[in-house]
């Protein structure tokens, strides 16, 4: 089948390989990308067959339904117990909570909706007179659109449950865990249309690794792979735009206004990491009016994050893949997920699982 | 003439008069009359008769069909419980007989709306030669169910049939026409993606040229790509048979606009349900020619040899990617779901 731009074309493919394998030093290399699309991207094409036995390129936190805490989820249940309409994203409705997943709370009489966009909720509450809660996951590719339905005269029935993360902040925090060795990253083309290079650059200066923008066609990809190596072999470690065609130096300006005018940085939690300074979003008191967590009385107390024999802290963090879990594909299956990791179609889990797995010969 | 004589009410259900007087003004003028049995749709008996064939098998089917949106870009849930039906015959190698269809219909459902219905099941079994031979009608109260549902049966006779686990190692894999119409057309028009698109399902009757190919020989395991598309199909063969199913996927034809979608929404086309198109896998010495007169065909046009059968894993089916990568095609595990970014 043809794809854009032939940005597929098998024979650029191949060269770029070559280039990749001269680039590749004869010690192990880990680049870490951040990003399920990413991961989709590399299994669907096997684009790792493509990279040295040396070279090994893994799924850190990027999945946002994975990466929402057990807390979070909780919240949201509790709102839909309340009574209000809960409104999602697909997969977050089965991400288990302490109690209950989204789905199970709905077959106990919940009102849950899955929804494509913050928009869509707000219509649904001009169309009810009852409360309407946006659960707001994602990284910064949807954390505009959140800003900007409330900056559009939101109904007074609709809140909004942030749970919206950066992605830089995560990064560097990888870095600092024990385990990780993380040589390189490849950070995400659709994020960074968003965030330009700045806030890499501010996150992960100090580490001297590098960090290259790469797009979603299986061309982007080795392209990026092939810069992080180029950067390792000359002994360089900085913010590089292998994905000039979509992404701007700055970023998307007008997008970044509308975040800063509706949020402010908060430390929030996330799975398998724990809590990290700054790495999130809350609402400005402007807007106060529309958070859930205000709105409601959140209760707080939540279980545990571990569940136990399931890997998926070490896969968001890049220290183990899907294969290295002895739950994967056996009592872990997309129908019936243990952890997160193969919950979220983004999850590097589910999609290991549903696009054949690790690479072929 | 009361108000309600545009929708159906539950006394179109009920066996009576109403019920007579639907089926005799939306349904019989419909069908022309069968010369399969001596006892016909147009008695109106409690069954219907079909003379024993001389030789071959008889291959029975049935299906369910239920659609959202019923009326959908390229088609209607009426055409394709007829297509669905005859196309189960046609990759069992099955010239169809004759078809039942039984309707179960929500209790003020538009009168019109049964009309187009009916009409084009009607036309899609003209257009392959099939009679109607018996019917049902059963009306549900609001809410009970949702619109309309079509069961459909259908009956027909093969020399003989043909199964879907019969790849052998050395066959040649082929598909009839483009894969993922029907599936992304019916995507592309929820109304929630706000898309103004151009793709219509390909669901269609697939016999027709089905039965040019029959007598060539060669066809060693047929089937049509229906819900998990042809990634469904394509596993279900190759764990039957046991063998290795190869794809290339630069070879597997698929329009430009179901793949820009399917990129956009993250959803493969190799997962979404086709209702006009047949994979098969066949004899390397015919490939060619069954390739050649499926592609005079209007409906296979597009036909493509798409790979072949090999013993590397056997019960797994294998795709070399556009780009030059390989990884399992594996089983669709459900309704695929939209990313979120």
């Amino acid at each position: 089948m043809t794809r854009p731009f032939q940005l597929s074309d098998p024979v650029r493919a191949r060269q770029l390989a070559d280039a990749i394998t001269i680039l590749a030093p004869p010690t192990p290399v880990k680049i870490v990308h951040v990003c399920g699309t990413h991961e989709m991207a590399i299994t669907q094409h096997g684009l790792r067959r493509f990279l040295p036995k040396t070279v090994e390129i893994l799924e850190g936190p990027g999945c946002p339904v994975c990466v929402t805490p057990t807390a979070d989820i909780d919240a949201a249940v509790q709102i839909a117990e309340a009574g209000a309409i809960v409104c999602t994203f697909g997969d977050m409705t089965r991400v288990p909570g302490t109690r209950l997943t989204l789905e199970q709370a709905r077959s106990k009489g919940c009102d849950i909706r899955v929804v494509l966009s913050a928009a869509e909720a707000a219509s649904l509450a001009i169309e009810t007179d009852r409360e309407v809660l946006f659960f707001a996951v994602g990284f910064e590719t949807t954390t505009p659109m959140t800003a900007a339905v409330l900056l559009d005269d939101p109904p007074a029935n609709l809140s909004v449950l942030v749970c919206h993360k950066k992605i830089p902040e995560a990064m560097a925090v990888l870095l600092n865990l024990p385990g990780t060795n993380i040589n390189g990253y490849m950070a995400p083309g659709h994020v960074s249309t968003i965030l330009g290079l700045a806030p890499y650059a501010r996150q992960l200066d100090l580490f001297k690794i590098p960090i290259v923008i790469g797009g979603f066609e299986p061309l982007d990809i080795l392209y990026a792979i092939a810069l992080i190596l180029r950067q390792l072999r000359d002994g360089k470690g900085f913010v590089e735009n292998a994905f000039p065609r979509a992404v701007a130096d700055e970023g998307n300006v007008a997008a970044q206004i509308l975040i800063e005018t509706v949020f402010e940085s908060a430390e929030v939690g996330w799975r398998g990491i724990g809590t990290i300074p700054d790495s999130g979003y809350r609402l400005r008191k402007e807007f106060a009016q529309f958070d859930a967590r205000g709105r409601f009385e959140i209760h707080g107390e939540t279980g545990s994050e571990t569940i136990p024999g399931c890997r998926c802290a070490d896969v968001l963090t890049a220290r183990a893949t899907p294969a290295d879990c002895p739950l994967f594909g056996t009592r872990c299956t997309p129908l019936s997920p243990v952890g997160p990791c193969m919950v979220g179609t983004e999850g590097a889990c589910s999609i290991w699982f549903r696009y054949g797995g690790r690479e072929l010969p | 003439m009361t108000e309600y004589d545009d929708r159906i009410s539950p006394l179109h259900g009920a066996g009576g008069e109403m019920m007579g007087k639907l089926l005799a003004e939306h349904v019989l003028p419909h069908f022309a009359a069968s010369q399969v049995g001596r006892i016909d749709l147009s008695a109106m008996d409690d069954g219907a008769t079909l003379e024993l064939p001389v030789s071959g098998e008889l291959v029975m089917t049935t299906d369910s069909h239920v659609v959202k949106p019923v009326f959908f870009p390229g088609g209607d849930i009426g055409k394709l419980a007829a297509a669905g039906t005859l196309n189960d015959l046609a990759v069992m190698g099955a010239r169809p007989l004759a078809l039942s269809l039984a309707v179960i219909i929500e209790e003020d459902f538009l009168m019109a709306d049964i009309d187009r219905i009916i009409q084009s099941f009607a036309e899609t079994l003209a257009g392959s030669d099939t009679p109607l031979i018996c019917g049902d009608t059963k009306v549900m109260g609001r809410g009970e169910i949702d619109g309309i549902a079509i069961n459909t049966a259908g009956i027909g006779i093969a020399d003989p049939a043909i199964g879907d686990a019969g790849a052998q190692p050395g066959d040649v894999i082929m598909v009839t026409g483009t894969i993922g119409d029907h599936g992304m057309a019916l995507m592309a028009s929820r109304e929630e993606f706000h898309l103004d698109t151009e793709l219509v399902s390909d669901v269609d009757s697939i016999w027709p040229m089905i039965r040019s190919i029959l007598p060539l020989g060669g066809i060693h395991a047929m089937k049509d790509p229906t819900r998990g598309g042809l990634a469904a199909a394509l596993n279900e063969m190759s764990s039957k048979s046991q063998t290795t199913l190869e794809l290339d996927q630069s070879k597997i034809p698929v329009r430009d606009d179901v793949q820009g979608l399917s990129d956009m929404l993250g959803i493969s086309p190799l997962e979404v349900a086709n209702e006009g198109k047949a994979v098969l896998v066949v004899d390397p010495a015919i490939a060619d020619a069954i390739l050649e007169t499926l592609r005079q065909h209007p409906l296979g046009k597009n036909a493509a040899i798409i790979g072949h059968v090999g013993t590397e894993y056997p019960g797994r089916v294998v795709m070399t990617t556009d780009v030059g990568g390989r990884r399992f095609l594996d089983m669709p595990l459900g309704d695929p779901v939209p990313r979120i970014c």
